[in-house]
């Protein structure tokens, strides 16, 4: 998790087709228990190797300012970066068909078994390791921050508003993000 | 429940959905407000069933809306509910991410990128710090939220097997 790593961090991007998107973010999907980041970011940067943790975070900064669904916006940019139209239709089939049948079918089943008292406690300890994971995709993300004060401020600042202030997203985004932006335009 | 308008209902998540700058949790309130405090389509104990079974379910924790549809109309409610979570990435996102692209090296797309990016990452944190109190009860459930982080940040295991790992843990009653 050094300066180190991102440098050596070879891509293997010489071309990607609509059909690997599809595949890849099927397994996204289908392995995201608690949250798709860490998922998406396991897939992506350390499995397939199509973007570095630079490209990553970049890419779902974007995502996170428009509506909806954070990982739903990286899956339609990444889709269009590696294969256009088609790439971003068939990362978005992959990323959302399958979650649509099983999410339903695990209401069938929680219908009928979600009381047991087994099913609520395994989904106890599973709840603990889904805290776990986004906790490490956060440290590994991090690791690209460059060794400055402003980034780590501005981090910082986020993380007190939503975080320990519980004030509202929009609200901390409209506070922070003009200064964000304007010091990185003015000093880089 | 009262007559079900699923042409109203595909509306207003279509409104919803463009207004949810930020993600998925910004509209919560405001989707839990229409379907079960305005219309009665669902009790609010359905509602909090529905939420916890779509946040178990592999994939994005955005889609207890499409359960919502299900449990309203079946497939034609999945329909009217999960379209419209699609039709914001499907246009704008497109669009930008068209601009991005084409122009990656212009100043504004620059600065928006770099000089959010620790944000995004303090945003990150935040989820991950509300979760982990959210789901802890105690320090065991600490405990495992602590070892997964070591887990992943050290070994290249599938975290699946951490999952595995802590569903046992659950049944044998540690947590």
């Amino acid at each position: 998790m050094s300066d180190q790593t991102l440098e050596q961090q070879k891509l293997l991007t010489t071309s990607v087709t609509p059909l690997q998107l599809f595949v890849a973010f099927s397994r996204i999907s289908l392995s995201s228990f608690g949250g798709a980041i860490f998922w998406a970011r396991r897939e992506l940067i350390e499995r397939q190797r199509w973007l570095t943790e630079r490209d990553f975070l970049e890419i779902y900064t974007l995502g996170q300012l428009l509506p909806g669904p954070n990982v739903l916006n990286l899956t339609v940019m990444v889709g269009y970066r590696f294969a256009g139209w088609s790439g971003a239709a068939s990362a978005v089939a992959g990323f959302l068909g399958w979650p649509c049948l099983v999410v339903v079918g695990m209401g069938i089943l929680y219908q009928n078994y979600g009381q047991l008292p087994y099913v609520q406690q395994a989904l106890g300890g599973m709840s603990s390791v889904a805290a776990g994971l986004l906790l490490a995709t956060v440290i590994k993300l991090a690791a690209v921050l460059p060794r400055h004060f402003r980034p780590w401020l501005f981090g910082a600042l986020a993380f007190i508003g939503v975080g320990v202030m519980r004030w509202p997203l929009l609200w901390v985004m409209a506070a922070l993000a003009p200064w964000a932006v304007f010091a990185t335009w003015k000093y880089e | 429940m009262e007559g079900l308008d699923l042409g109203a209902l595909f509306l207003q998540f279509l409104i919803l959905w463009f207004l949810a700058i930020g993600g998925p949790s910004t509209i919560f309130p405001d989707i839990h407000r229409y379907v079960v405090e305005a219309h009665h389509l669902l009790t609010g104990e359905q509602f909090a069933e529905i939420y916890t079974v779509a946040q178990v379910a592999p994939g994005p924790n955005a889609m207890y809306v499409t359960l919502i549809g299900w449990y309203l109309a079946g497939w034609k409610g999945v329909v009217a509910t999960t379209i419209p979570l699609l039709v914001p990435a499907t246009t704008l996102t497109m669009f930008v991410g068209h601009l991005n692209e084409r122009y990656p090296d212009a100043p504004i797309f620059r600065a928006i990128r770099r000089g959010l990016m620790p944000i995004t990452i303090g945003l990150v944190f935040a989820s991950a710090m509300i979760l982990m109190r959210t789901v802890n009860h105690d320090w065991r459930g600490y405990l495992i939220t602590l070892v997964t982080v070591a887990v992943v940040l050290r070994k290249p295991w599938n975290p699946l097997w951490l999952f595995a790992g802590g569903a046992l843990a659950g049944i044998l009653g540690f947590v």
